[in-house]
């Protein structure tokens, strides 16, 4: 062998004194950090992940600064007198139209709206997949059928006849008509993860809870349930953010009082009277992000389970 | 009477009982809306919905409509630009993060997390960074390239691709955390066996992992496919459709129609046409997926 | 006797060590495989066997040691040149490839001419005999017909040396007994260094020119199959190997007349006749028999009383469990021997096929 690294070489002197060691390559293969491969790999990984990262950056910086600096200044460049203002303005005094209470408003219509379609949806859903995966009956494959080609129908299809639907119950317009839309539009992928969660349950467990005497809804609630607390989770980490980033829904089916946050910001950002405040618009956008970041860095690898989950169809 | 057989609509009682709002769902919401929509497409509903039935007028006035023509065109740019490049954008970070790399997760996390904030998050984010007056473009020209011109959502040439970065950003972390399932998918032993072979890794991923990896690929380009058709939030908060109508989109027509306009019987022509659409990606898709199994 | 002492050696590994961070899974280990020799590394599953395979193809970077293979040293070179070929469990065939795509992408990667590709690929084609299958893809073959072609994938390479990594554990008993016998006809005629690793002491012991029974990352014993079956070199592999399992019983040594006794209870064994080295009256001990080496008399006849607990019919013989001096002894006894629950019997022992094991260090005496 050439050429063995001083190293290498050292480790042979060491090892000599033992009989068997012989001459030549040992241990690892000799690696320079810096090869030409790592160089590129990790160049591009990191240049990509700077990309990814500029605008959120952009969004945090612009925010904490006043307006005179973003005038003046670069959007890249840091803060250099850092004020909280527009976040406070953001949140409590932006106006949208006659409203002028700032974000406040949208976070706590959202926040009504995503905890009973999150909480509604998933019961539903979980029921379904579990009446699907165990109790089969005429004619439930068929249904199943319809709700997945149902969830690649454009939503606009199906937007005018659910607001007849919601007026003629009575519920137009308020946040309990968006929570029902939810909870129908959910439907479609929580019910395939929750029947594909309970298909995979070992068949003789359900059938030993029947042998044993328990119905529909006990072998639901004392041995499904506790089984598929993951899938819950992964359930609700998709449902959360879902709901709590949904604008369409929102806008058609909700008014001006009960407007979810996403409405509202854009109702801020993209109003065209007065003067743009651009460190105002970041703060609020951020501020409406935050629930769902806050969601994905918590929840990491079950993030990407769910979303996993969510679009590869088994 | 002793051991009558329970008659066949009593059996699974409670089952059938927590299927009624999937029922309930799949057939008045998803089947009856639908029918309804189409079926008032031929209709000359204005601003309520009326069954006066037109013939095709409605069909004939959309696409006599320059703001429809555009968005349709707009779509098939964006949604073209938008499959291949996140396909290839995302296998590639995807390969990239598969190279047994140090910090992987992390990477993972930072090209993901745009995939977690809504497309009115994106929209305006991008608006602020493309702004010519603030945005990449001033930052540029204060380097001293005084010329410099990137301003694709003032341009209506290019606003389109405006719009397209805003959504690579926010959805190839999708791809790629799909294409690195199928990545780690693939059994271990048939790198080794390459290994053993003397295949080079490019060959190895081009020759053998790729079309491997086909399922996925299809599965990943359906799945894109059908958030394309949905475009809407993102234009409503980067551009609002302009300037003009440059950046009109279909999902804005129909909602502007129905609820803007008091046009019905227009919204319910072009939510059908985007029916239409989306069955023509489907419907082969279904075909080579479900009937191709049966056939093995 | 000793072949390793006659031949030049074919696959060498030398103070092999492997860690992953702190955790040590191959240390300070030593093989040494002889031409044309057939070793199996044997060992329940997270032994370190497929370990040491894959450190010996290359495809695992080792910590320390080294690797020589036909004399050369190869610690540092990549798999494709180390002269191996390897064979897997989930056979590994590139599925979009027809079984021809799948011989000859190595070669033609290779850049061996064209003719060279045809004829290895024929000759590979011949001996396993899947000349009918060439065109077909992987996912149109039986599992059988699957790892044929991934060991014809192996043959094409032409090298010396093949790395077998349980290659039968996918197929069910009746497909691997077949296989079994065809990888050994095969290693007759080719004449080959094969490495093999298997948890299946049936395919060890029948393939195997040399057994390495591992456990946690050591080999326990490197033996012929006779030597490993007869004389185990400790109590893991006493246990490991042979089925029904050899039975165990705790006692003592005991002076006794000319020749050392071991006393288990009431009953007493002399232990005339043994091989191996018998400890000093008064320690403790441990005798294991297997089921075949124990011959059941009727009551009375024989050295020993023992009393049936319960009868195994496995068609072509029995196995009895018995309680001899207190503890469970198993017995192997013709299909018809009429014995019931609770009938006293004699036994015999073969002490020359009987081992010793010392309780605390469980090696054999």
């Amino acid at each position: 062998m050439s050429s063995p690294s001083a190293i290498a070489g050292a480790v042979l002197a060491d090892a000599a004194i033992e009989s068997r060691a012989d001459a030549g390559p040992r241990g690892a293969r000799p690696r320079r950090a810096f090869s030409r491969r790592n160089v590129f790999l990790y160049g591009t990984l990191i240049l990509v992940a700077v990309y990814y990262l500029l605008p959120l950056y952009v969004m945090v910086v612009t925010s904490l600064k006043g307006m005179p600096e973003i005038r003046l200044g670069n959007i890249f460049a840091p803060p250099v007198e850092i004020t909280f203002e527009p976040w406070v303005k953001a949140w409590a005094t932006a106006c949208t139209g006659l409203n002028c209470d700032g974000l406040s408003r949208g976070f706590w219509n959202s926040v009504r709206i995503t905890v009973p379609s999150v909480i509604l949806s998933i019961a539903i859903a979980s029921v379904n997949g579990y009446a699907l995966a165990n109790w089969r009956f005429r004619g439930s494959e068929t249904f199943f059928a319809i709700l997945i080609f149902g969830a690649f129908i454009p939503y606009q299809v199906m937007l005018y006849p659910i607001v007849i639907l919601l007026r003629e119950i009575g519920l137009y317009g308020t946040l309990w008509g968006l929570v029902i839309v939810h909870t129908i539009f959910g439907m479609p992928i929580l019910t395939l993860l929750f029947r594909n969660y309970f298909t995979s349950v070992p068949e003789e467990i359900f059938r030993a809870a029947r042998v044993d005497g328990a119905g529909f809804w006990a072998i639901y609630f004392k041995i499904m349930l506790p089984m598929a607390l993951p899938i819950f989770v992964v359930a609700i980490i998709l449902q959360v953010t879902g709901i709590w980033n949904d604008f369409l829904f929102g806008v058609v089916y909700t008014k001006p009082d009960t407007y979810p946050m996403t409405v509202q910001l854009n109702n801020i950002v993209n109003s065209t009277q007065g003067v743009k405040e651009y460190n105002i618009n970041m703060a609020a956008t951020i501020l409406t992000g935050l629930a769902p970041l806050a969601i994905y860095f918590v929840s990491g690898k079950l993030f990407v389970r769910g979303i996993a989950a969510g679009a590869v169809k088994g | 009477m002793p051991s009558e057989r329970p008659s066949q609509l009593l059996r699974n009682l409670s089952a059938k009982l927590a299927s009624v709002p999937m029922i309930l769902t799949a057939v008045v919401v998803f089947l009856g809306g639908t029918i309804w929509t189409i079926v008032h497409s031929f209709t000359n509903s204005k601003l309520l919905p009326r069954l006066n039935f037109v013939g095709l007028d409605q069909y004939e006035r959309l696409w006599s409509n320059d703001r429809w023509l555009v968005s349709i065109e707009n779509l098939a740019i964006y949604g073209v630009l938008s499959l291949i490049f996140s396909l290839a954008i995302g296998f590639l970070l995807a390969t990239l993060l598969d190279q047994k790399i140090r910090f992987e997760d992390t990477f993972r996390t930072i090209f993901l997390y745009p995939f977690a904030l809504s497309f009115i998050v994106t929209g305006l984010v991008w608006q602020w960074l493309l702004n010519p007056d603030f945005g990449v473009q001033s930052v540029i020209r204060r380097l001293g390239f005084e010329g410099f011109v990137f301003d694709p959502l003032y341009d209506a040439d290019i606003v389109i691709y405006g719009v397209l970065i805003a959504g690579l950003w926010q959805g190839t972390g999708l791809v790629m955390c799909l294409m690195l399932a199928g990545l780690r998918g693939i059994d271990e032993d048939i790198w080794k066996a390459a290994r053993i072979d003397g295949i080079p890794t490019w060959k190895t991923y081009l020759f053998v992992v790729i079309p491997m990896m086909r399922p996925v690929f299809i599965t990943t380009l359906v799945i894109i496919a059908a958030g394309i058709v949905k475009l809407y939030d993102l234009v409503v908060a980067q551009t609002g459709g302009g300037p003009g109508i440059a950046s009109e989109v279909p999902a804005k027509y129909v909602y502007d129609m129905m609820f803007l306009a008091q046009n019905l019987g227009q919204g319910f022509a072009a939510s059908t046409m985007m029916l239409l659409s989306v069955a023509v990606i489907l419907i082969p898709w279904a075909y080579l997926e479900f009937g191709g199994r049966r056939r093995v | 006797m000793n072949m390793t002492a006659t031949m030049p050696t074919s696959v060498s590994v030398r103070d092999l060590r492997l860690a992953y961070g702190g955790l040590t899974v191959l240390d300070r280990l030593n093989l040494d495989i002889a031409e044309g020799e057939f070793v199996v590394l044997l060992g329940p599953s997270g032994c370190g066997k497929s370990t040491l395979l894959n450190c010996i193809a290359g495809l695992l970077d080792i910590t320390d040691g080294q690797v020589f293979i036909k004399g050369r040293n190869v610690t540092w070179d990549e798999p494709k040149d180390r002269g191996i070929g390897m064979v897997f469990q989930s056979y590994a065939l590139y599925p979009q490839m027809s079984v021809r795509g799948n011989l000859s992408f190595g070669l033609k990667n290779a850049r061996l001419p064209r003719a060279e590709i045809e004829t290895r690929i024929a000759r590979a084609a011949k001996i396993l005999q899947i000349e009918p299958l060439l065109d077909r893809k992987p996912a149109a073959l039986s599992g059988g017909q699957r790892q044929r072609v991934a060991i014809g994938r192996a043959l094409v390479r032409d090298v010396d040396v093949f790395l077998f990594d349980e290659p039968l554990s996918n197929l069910d008993a009746k497909l691997r007994s077949e296989l079994r016998v065809e990888i050994k006809r095969l290693h007759q005629s080719l004449e080959n260094t094969m490495v093999y690793v298997t948890h299946d002491q049936i395919e060890a012991l029948t393939l195997a020119d040399r057994i390495a029974v591992m456990r946690g990352g050591v080999i326990q014993q490197l033996a012929d199959p006779k030597t490993i079956y007869n004389r185990p070199a400790n109590l893991f592999v006493a246990g490991f190997i042979g089925s029904p399992a050899m039975t165990f019983l705790k006692g003592r040594i005991e002076a006794g007349g000319d020749i050392a006794t071991f006393r288990a209870g009431d009953a007493t064994v002399p232990l005339a006749g043994y091989v191996g080295e018998i400890p000093a009256p008064g320690g403790e001990a441990i005798l294991g028999v297997r089921p075949e080496h124990v011959t059941v008399r009727p009551a009375g006849a024989g050295a020993h009383a023992a009393r049936v607990d319960l009868d195994e019919p496995m068609g072509s013989d029995s196995l009895i469990w018995l309680t001899f001096a207190g503890q469970p002894l198993s017995a192997r006894a013709g299909a018809d021997h009429g014995l019931r629950h609770g009938d006293a019997v004699g036994l015999e022992f073969d002490i020359s096929r009987a081992s010793l094991f010392d309780p605390a260090s469980e090696q054999r005496l």
